[in-house]
């Protein structure tokens, strides 16, 4: 059928069928800027504006819009360089956008632009409020909406002619404070106020003394990538379009644990439309890890693309390949499968048990260190440093119970999705949404029965990873189709089969034990997990072991426990017919924090110390070892190694400041003077508001990359005008790291950010990174990059020098694009490009370098969080977090900003309401955004950023990690304000209504 | 613009196609099917890099309206491999030296197997006869004639 409407201003007729959604009418007429996010218009990513309402296309048939006028992003303004043609450029709002850091990894980008246009359009002045509810139905997992909600006000104020502060390199100057740590812990002049002033967007930064100012590195500078993102441009996996493309679909178990008696795709091969269907009679049994990490995997080989046997409810049975999606699905229905149900493992307390069901007795099964597949036992952690029995005996306090942390989901907001084809050379493409594109190539190799070589993964733009793609969780699925059919495949998960078939955090049961002196010094601690890796154990070792490693290193002891800690640290990993937990951003420290953070808070209350001075006493501190060093490193050889950096005191100085610790804690009138929509202002003496404010904090630190480990790879090369290519292997997944590269070449280099051009994560043309996984790019990757651009500036110098005349060059400095000389004459990188290239000694300048680290330096935290309980409900309204952070020096601070914000969004879904839960056939309750809820821009807190810089000696810019450790103390600092608000303790989170108003009947019920 | 349903086999594969009343079969099989193997080199029938076989017989696909194709069985270089092995022509040519920029090679390939079928053992001078029909700018035709020859060795030493 053929329908007429009005597209970006262009009338069009269109040739459509009546089931197909406006959707997929509209990205395969080219209009990539409209995104597939959900089945249920509850992302938002599909948003367009029809007659200038924004509506979910993919919840549109296409039919609908006949008559009615579409805009997509694509209209919205373009590149303002387009060769000879002028063009009026970006739309205020992309420029915005792209200005502010309100664009990470891009893929909820256009559906936001779009919202917010349709807001400006009918009101040029809306308060924050109205901006937030506007873009309150496109999900964003990466930004924590601040920043974009601070763009949309900025691009509001300018239209109407007002002033704004500007964002750009002079901001960079004035926030920071430089020379000394401050002790000043007023909030900074120039009005910053982040609740009132929204549009002052960069984050407060102490600058470290160590410190130079560099012409980029520490400046807020655009995100590289996010101009093309703003307008939508074709860069996303699923975003290519391919002739004789074929749709891959996987027919998932029904039953949580069952053997495959019997299966017969013959009526579905007959469909048609249909290309392929694969049982795994098909292909070739080959065990491997869906894990993506560094050979060799640290954990078990013990899943199959596809197998006879299914371990959860949602593991693969059959894959189908057809000319379109329906045809690929309604195949699945046709093939005729005869399960052997099994008993089944749900409980992690009954799978070690005797007489339970064995999840994997598969023969190919290939155990790595302690593992015990007969037991339903995946890995095995003992570590004991020092000796802890004497430790409890020195105690006189001994502290013990219980947490539990529950499964939940990264929710990148781009489902996980993969395009195979053959190439011309009969070589295998891979383009995919990973975090590990290296890892991919060599673990699929032998699974695909390939060579290493005859593979190609290239990595394009990725909407969010969060871990969820440090999995080979999709690729393999098209590759076999591929292989079947010769075609190219393209696969794409659904938003439920993210939430049934995909990965997600390790749940856990912690129990604690610490033993403390009543002067509050920490004389032994110890930590036994109980963690759940689900039905395939991948990650199982390495997120479990980073739980203890981290959480449990922070707190060493005072005195002469400090010396020598006594720490014990053991945990099972077992197997369960649930889905496989896996890589999700904190990896596996989070739960470690919630254990530990909500212990000590617990033991400063019965002690009756102050909970941030009974913390401080015993945190690690400069110049001492990680304690784990000297005892674990992920199965492999230990390296003890000491801490340089630690910014601990003044993060919780900064942070108490910020959030007004000295005037709330403990203050009972500050509690109960709490208001909210629809009560009246209550009396603080009587009580009458059912409404309880609180404050709480949790202290934490992670790691920055594995050492002895973690490698990445760095290229540059000079091009005739003085620009440069620089290639990563580096895997930027949003997160603004090809930006943070780029920044450290420039610096080097003597040139603008733009002129290093960014190319990353393809393993015929970068060089080898390990991933984007354990908080490693800046520090790994950022030091490659380092010294690949020193070897090119020693070049350029050297032809400089030559240029010049100069008997030598090493006194020679690069800056804005020239080799200056001391006695300041100088030569422009572009005449020593055309030098180097055209005129005399030709030589092609570039630079190799790869780097890795003998040290994981740790950054550290102070999280805050002030929460307003409504003891009627149980219901917990988190109204401000404020994070303090010391990661080193801060390369761009708007990035850096914007991995806490976003990190601190999702750790506020970890504190107040995600979880996955199983009935007791093993069937996910959650299966889309509506019952499983991330925090919408129109109900966010207050989110306020501090970077306390320390000068890591070991990067040549000084930084430390930041992706990972907002992640880490949100849910513990939440349930500690619970607690200083009402009086009772949640073990248990996420801190539910429910779970409030039930400790708080047991509370009524005691009194 | 009158549009038709044809229904053809392309390299042993039934296709149904909805093509406008002008489209070459040249067209149709690069932009229809996909088949991107089969070159246009002059839109005219003078280069040959469009060869296709049409029930066997080569001919120039740019000179063949698509819609006289219904019913009919095409093969094109795609189709020259078996699921195993390259076909002696092109196993040949790869060895003799006879792909250079490679873009006349499809339709070579193609005239050389028409040979090889009507006449498994032909003389230089048949071979030359038979490629007639395709320009090369780039081997100067030699090592593609030493290609045909081979070609003509392993079909015999394969059967």
């Amino acid at each position: 059928m053929f329908i007429s409407l009005t597209i970006n201003g262009d009338s069009r007729e269109i040739e459509t069928t009546p089931s197909e959604t406006l959707l997929s009418a509209l990205r395969r007429l080219g209009f990539h800027g409209v995104k597939f996010g959900d089945e249920h218009g509850l992302s938002g990513a599909d948003t367009i504006l029809l007659d200038g309402r924004p509506v979910n296309a993919g919840l549109l048939l296409a039919a609908q819009a006949e008559g009615h006028k579409i805009a997509t992003v694509e209209a919205l303004g373009e590149h303002p360089e387009r060769g000879w043609r002028r063009t009026l450029g970006l739309h205020p709002l992309q420029q915005a956008f792209i200005e502010t850091g309100a664009i990470q990894c891009g893929y909820c980008t256009p559906a936001q632009l779009l919202a917010a246009k349709a807001l400006l359009d009918k009101n040029p002045n809306p308060t924050e409020a109205e901006v937030r509810e506007a873009i309150a139905g496109v999900l964003c997992r990466c930004t924590g909406y601040l920043k974009p909600v601070q763009a949309i006000l900025r691009v509001a104020a300018v239209m109407r002619g007002e002033a704004v502060e500007p964002i750009g390199n002079e901001l960079g100057e004035w926030l920071m404070e430089h020379g000394k740590p401050s002790a000043d812990s007023s909030p900074l002049t120039m009005n910053y106020s982040p609740s009132s002033t929204i549009t002052q967007v960069a984050p407060k930064v102490l600058v470290a003394p160590e410190t130079r100012p560099y012409h980029t590195v520490g400046k807020p500078e655009p995100k590289l990538d996010a101009v093309k993102l703003a307008q939508g441009k074709p860069a996303f996996t699923a975003d290519m379009e391919m002739r004789g493309l074929l749709h891959a679909k996987i027919l998932h178990s029904p039953h949580a644990h069952a053997r495959i008696k019997k299966i017969d795709a013959s009526k579905a091969r007959l469909l048609p439309g249909v290309a392929a269907v694969l049982t795994w009679q098909d292909i070739p049994r080959v065990v491997y890890s869906t894990a993506g990490q560094s050979d060799p995997i640290p954990g078990p080989l013990d899943s199959f693309s596809l197998d006879n046997k299914v371990r959860f409810v949602g593991d693969r049975v059959a894959f189908t390949a057809a000319e379109t999606p329906e045809i690929a699905e309604a195949a699945l229905k046709l093939i005729e499968v005869e399960y052997e149900v099994l008993p089944t493992v749900l409980d992690v307390r009954a799978a070690m048990k005797e007489g339970a069901a064995r999840i994997h007795d598969e023969p190919e099964y290939v155990p790595f260190a302690v593992c015990n597949p007969a037991k339903n036992l995946a890995a095995e952690i003992r570590i004991d440093i020092g000796d802890l029995d004497k430790g409890f005996a020195e105690a006189d306090e001994i502290f013990e119970a219980e947490y539990v942390v529950p499964k939940v989901q990264q929710a990148h907001i781009e489902p996980h999705v993969a395009l195979t084809y053959w190439d011309e050379d009969d070589r295998l493409v891979i383009r995919t949404s990973t975090q590990v594109p290296f890892h991919v190539r060599r673990q699929l190799a032998p699974v695909l029965g390939l060579p290493v070589k005859r593979i190609r993964v290239i990595k394009p733009r990725i909407g969010g990873g969060f871990g969820g793609k440090q999995e080979v969780l999709v690729e393999d699925v098209a590759a076999h189709l591929t292989i079947a059919t010769g075609r190219p495949v393209l696969i794409e998960y659904s938003r439920e089969e993210e939430f049934t078939a995909s990965r997600s955090r390790h749940p856990m049961r912690i129990r604690m034990k610490t033993g403390v002196k009543r002067d509050g010094t920490m004389t032994a601690n110890e930590m036994y997990i109980l963690s759940d890796t689900g039905a395939y154990g991948c990650h199982a070792l390495t997120v479990t072991g980073n739980t203890g490693q981290k959480s449990m290193a922070l707190y060493v002891g005072d005195g002469e426990f400090r010396k020598s800690p006594n720490i014990r640290f053991h945990a099972d990993i077992v197997y369960t017919n649930t889905p496989p937990s896996g890589a999700y951003r904190g990896y596996g420290v989070p739960q470690g924090f919630w254990a530990v953070e909500r212990h000590m808070e617990k033991i400063a209350r019965a002690l009756g110390l102050d909970p941030l001075e009974f913390r401080l006493k015993n945190a690690i501190r400069p110049g001492e070892f990680h304690p784990f060093s000297t005892a674990w490193n992920e199965g492999r050889e230990p390296h003890p190694e000491i801490i340089h950096t630690v910014g601990l005191e003044e993060c919780v100085r900064q942070g108490k400041a910020a959030i007004g610790w000295d005037e709330k804690f403990g203050n009972t009138e500050w509690h109960v003077r709490a208001t909210r929509q629809g009560y009246a202002v209550a009396s603080a003496d009587k009580g009458g508001s059912p409404l309880r404010r609180g404050i709480g904090v949790a202290m934490v630190m992670q790691g920055t990359a594995i050492p002895y480990l973690d490698m990445g790879g760095a290229s540059i090369k000079m091009n005739d005008d003085g620009s440069f290519n620089l290639l990563v292997g580096a895997t930027d997944l949003g997160t603004g790291s090809d930006t943070v590269l780029a920044q450290m070449a420039a610096e080097v280099l003597g040139v603008p950010t733009e002129d290093i051009l960014v190319y990353s994560s393809d393993t015929d043309f970068t060089p080898f990174d390990k991933g984007a996984y354990a908080s490693s790019t800046t520090y790994i990757s950022g030091t490659a990059v380092v010294r690949a651009a020193q070897q090119c500036a020693d070049r350029i110098k050297v032809r400089a020098a030559k240029l010049l005349k100069l008997p030598n060059y090493e006194t020679i400095q690069l800056s804005k694009k020239q080799a200056i000389a001391l006695d300041g004459r100088s030569v422009s990188l572009t005449e020593i490009a055309l030098d180097s290239l055209h005129h005399s000694d030709q030589e092609q300048i570039m630079g190799v370098a790869s780097y890795v680290s003998p040290s994981s330096p740790p950054p550290f935290a102070a999280q805050f969080a002030e929460v307003t309980v409504d003891t009627e409900t149980g219901a917990v309204t988190v109204d401000k977090l404020v994070m303090a952070v010391d990661a080193g020096i801060i390369i761009n601070p708007l990035t850096a900003s914007g991995q806490i914000e976003g990190g601190m969004t999702q750790a506020l879904g970890y504190a107040v309401c995600e979880e996955m839960v199983y009935d007791e056939k093993g069937r996910a309750r959650e299966r889309d955004f509506g019952d499983y809820h991330i925090f919408r821009a129109d109900e966010m807190p207050e989110l306020e950023t501090i970077f306390v810089e320390t000068f890591e000696p070991t990067h040549p810019f000084g930084v430390k990690a930041v992706a990972e450790i907002p992640m880490d103390g949100v849910a513990p600092a939440v349930a500690n304000a619970v607690l200083d608000a009402l009086g009772i303790n949640v073990n248990e989170n996420p801190v539910t209504p429910e779970k409030v108003w039930r400790a708080l009947k047991q509370l009524e019920g005691r009194s | 613009m009158a549009f038709h349903e044809i229904k053809l086999t392309v390299n042993g594969g039934l296709e149904q196609v909805r093509i406008p009343s002008n489209m070459t079969l040249l067209r149709m099989l690069r932009e229809s099917l996909a088949l991107t193997g089969t070159k246009n080199g002059c839109s005219a029938g003078e280069c040959g890099a469009c060869t296709v076989l049409l029930n066997g017989e080569p001919v120039n696909s740019c000179m063949v309206l698509a819609v006289e194709c219904d019913g009919a069985e095409v093969v094109t270089v795609e189709g020259l491999a078996g699921d195993q092995q390259l076909d002696p022509v092109q196993e040949a040519i790869i060895h003799s030296g006879g792909v250079q920029c490679g873009f006349c090679t499809p339709g070579v390939l193609i005239s050389s197997r028409a040979l090889l079928d009507r006449n498994p053992d032909p003389s230089e001078e048949e071979i030359s006869e038979a490629l007639v029909g395709n320009l090369c700018r780039c081997t100067g035709y030699i090592r593609i004639i030493e290609g045909v020859k081979e070609a003509a060795r392993i079909q015999t030493a394969r059967s």
